[in-house]
């Protein structure tokens, strides 16, 4: 394995994704470095959700190559040829990345620290008195602490978000990947989301995020990357593209939403 | 709308003393119809009260002398027995079909599809009788490798006695219905639910275990219930193979004594009384279930009652006028 490949935490090469004859992701090349915060920025159908889906294997990806930390993700390559990894290999590689979903997705049969506790007992296989201390110090890192025994549909959408992110987080992930985490929130409730981002990308997290919240792609982003029709337009630093945007696309697109 | 109290505009309204506002006094709607109704249903239930207490073919004495006999309570027991066992495998088997059912592998959804198809396609009272009577198929019965050697011989009329053959073609009936059950609860639950399971890195079956059945447990539990007490009363079916369940053995001694419809209301009563508890038990799981559905579980109805004892003894609820009213809230 090349020194390039362990450089950095995802590295997509060439990627295509297609859903039957619906071609989504066009060859992607893209990169992200430890600790790099990226913001993914474009119109609805663009890839950036799939994007995402693909690099912790929720989707098969078609053509290319696609490294997390270094490894093939979904294939162990030996002798020239591709090898599909094992379920059981899969999900040991999923746990180390986290995920937050527009909906929240939170379980809404357990409470708050039951949702982020459930994967540290059931995957990590942590005691259970040890993982709802390790609930409890999350639920207190996104401000939920008196949170802990409320079941979901008690949270409002804020709330929830920050649980799933304290599940997300409560496997140790080298890696979170946000998809539209404040889409579906009551615009008062976006910014408490927004904060607990700040904090955790303030804290070196490697983050890959889906948004449209230009602001925080402004402040809280290493980088930013603008998609459409499936490709990567333009690539770069958030206030540059958002100042400055080099493309006809990029400039069409920032003007309807900024 | 009050005199006064829009002329000022909303400004002025706000700033107004919070006067209490004039309740609504008005005549109600009559509803001659459900007087008619509630009369005539009435009647009726005054002339079967009537009938079951004057007409003396009922034979209450007769009722009551067999209601606790060893005989009958034998028969529930059995009847007890079947149920329980028959629904335990149907459940098991209902699942296990269900997920084969919606397993991505052809044969195994074809085959759990071939199962549904061919025990939800004829009647339960001849699964009954074709296990009873399995022995005219298979005399011999024998457990080894398959087209290979065997280990072990039974003869098919000593394993498949007629309990076993009920338990058998009831619990294997009841696993077709409880598939169709179960499938349909497992695909009320959200796909984002698996999903986030598995970005968390849980494997297939502990998602479905964890995550997945127990939200479609809101779904199954209804239905199954439906099933138990269906299953209770199916079970007299099983009279017709000579198991001694309650139908049965009401039937044994009525063919002795005679005494047919004061035995048939005994099995009846007690058929009554066990899809009663089922019911009850039945609210309690569902209840169970509905944790995180609601923002509130609703009370049961012991914390009703309770409730309503403790109003009862407390001073009235303050009147609605007296709350802060304005355009803050």
């Amino acid at each position: 394995m090349s020194m390039t490949d362990t450089a950095a935490m995802v590295r997509a090469e060439a990627l295509h994704k297609s859903f039957g004859r619906l071609h989504v992701l066009r060859g992607i090349n893209l990169e992200v470095a430890r600790q790099e915060v990226m913001c993914v920025i474009g119109p609805s159908g663009s890839g950036k959700s799939t994007l995402l889906r693909c690099i912790n294997h929720l989707e098969k990806i078609n053509a290319g190559r696609l490294w997390v930390d270094g490894e093939l993700v979904g294939y162990r390559e030996h002798g020239g040829k591709l090898y599909e990894l094992r379920d059981k290999e899969i999900c040991a590689k999923r746990a180390e990345i986290g995920m937050v979903f527009q909906q929240f997705n939170l379980f809404p049969h357990m409470t708050a620290l039951e949702n982020v506790s459930e994967a540290p007992v059931r995957v990590s296989g942590l005691s259970k008195p040890r993982a709802a201390e390790l609930a409890q110090e999350l639920l207190y890192k996104v401000g939920l602490q008196d949170k802990a025994t409320v079941y979901p549909k008690q949270l409002s959408g804020g709330q929830q978000q920050r649980v799933a992110i304290a599940r997300a987080l409560a496997m140790q992930p080298k890696l979170m990947l946000f998809d539209e985490p404040t889409s579906a929130l009551d615009p008062e409730l976006v910014g408490e989301v927004l904060a607990v981002m700040r904090d955790l990308a303030a804290s070196g997290m490697t983050m890959i995020v889906v948004t449209h919240e230009m602001g925080f792609a402004r402040e809280a982003g290493d980088s930013l990357v603008f998609m459409d029709e499936g490709v990567i337009v333009e690539a770069g630093r958030p206030r540059e593209i958002l100042a400055n945007p080099q493309h006809a696309r990029t400039r069409s697109f920032l003007a309807k939403v900024l | 709308m009050r005199p006064g109290s829009g002329a000022g505009g909303p400004v002025q309204q706000a700033a107004e003393p919070a006067a209490p506002p004039e309740e609504i006094r008005a005549i109600p709607v009559r509803h001659p119809g459900r007087w008619l109704a509630a009369a005539v249903v009435l009647l009726l239930a005054a002339m079967l009260v009537h009938t079951l207490v004057t007409n003396p073919r009922f034979q209450w004495d007769v009722i009551g002398n067999y209601f606790l006999s060893s005989r009958v309570l034998e028969g529930l027991g059995l009847t007890l027995l079947l149920t329980v066992v028959a629904m335990a495998i149907g459940i098991v088997l209902g699942v296990i079909l269900a997920v084969m059912r919606l397993s991505s592998n052809p044969l195994l959804s074809g085959a759990s599809w071939a199962y549904i198809w061919l025990f939800r396609g004829t009647p339960v009272l001849v699964q009954l009788l074709f296990w009873f009577n399995l022995a005219a198929l298979y005399p011999q019965i024998s457990v080894g490798v398959p087209f290979g050697p065997s280990f072990a011989e039974f003869s098919a009329n000593d394993v498949i006695t007629a309990l076993a053959a009920a338990i058998l073609g009831l619990g294997l009936n009841e696993g077709a219905y409880m598939a169709e059950i179960v499938r349909a609860g497992i695909l009320s639950v959200e796909h984002g639910q698996s999903e986030a399971a598995q970005a968390l890195g849980m494997r297939r079956s502990l998602t479905m275990r964890r995550i997945i059945l127990p939200q479609a447990m809101r779904v199954i539990i209804p239905p199954t219930g439906n099933e138990t007490i269906s299953m209770l009363k199916t079970s007299s079916l099983a009279s017709v193979i000579t198991v001694t369940e309650l139908l049965y053995a009401v039937q044994l001694i009525y063919s002795v004594n005679f005494q047919t419809i004061p035995l048939l209301i005994v099995a009846s009563i007690w058929y009554l009384i066990v899809t009663s508890l089922l019911t009850v038990g039945q609210y309690y799981i569902e209840r169970h279930y509905a944790r995180g559905s609601a923002r509130q579980l609703p009370p049961t109805p012991w914390q009703r009652f309770r409730r309503m004892l403790l109003t009862f003894h407390a001073p009235p609820p303050a009147p609605p006028a007296q709350l802060p009213t304005g355009p803050g809230r």
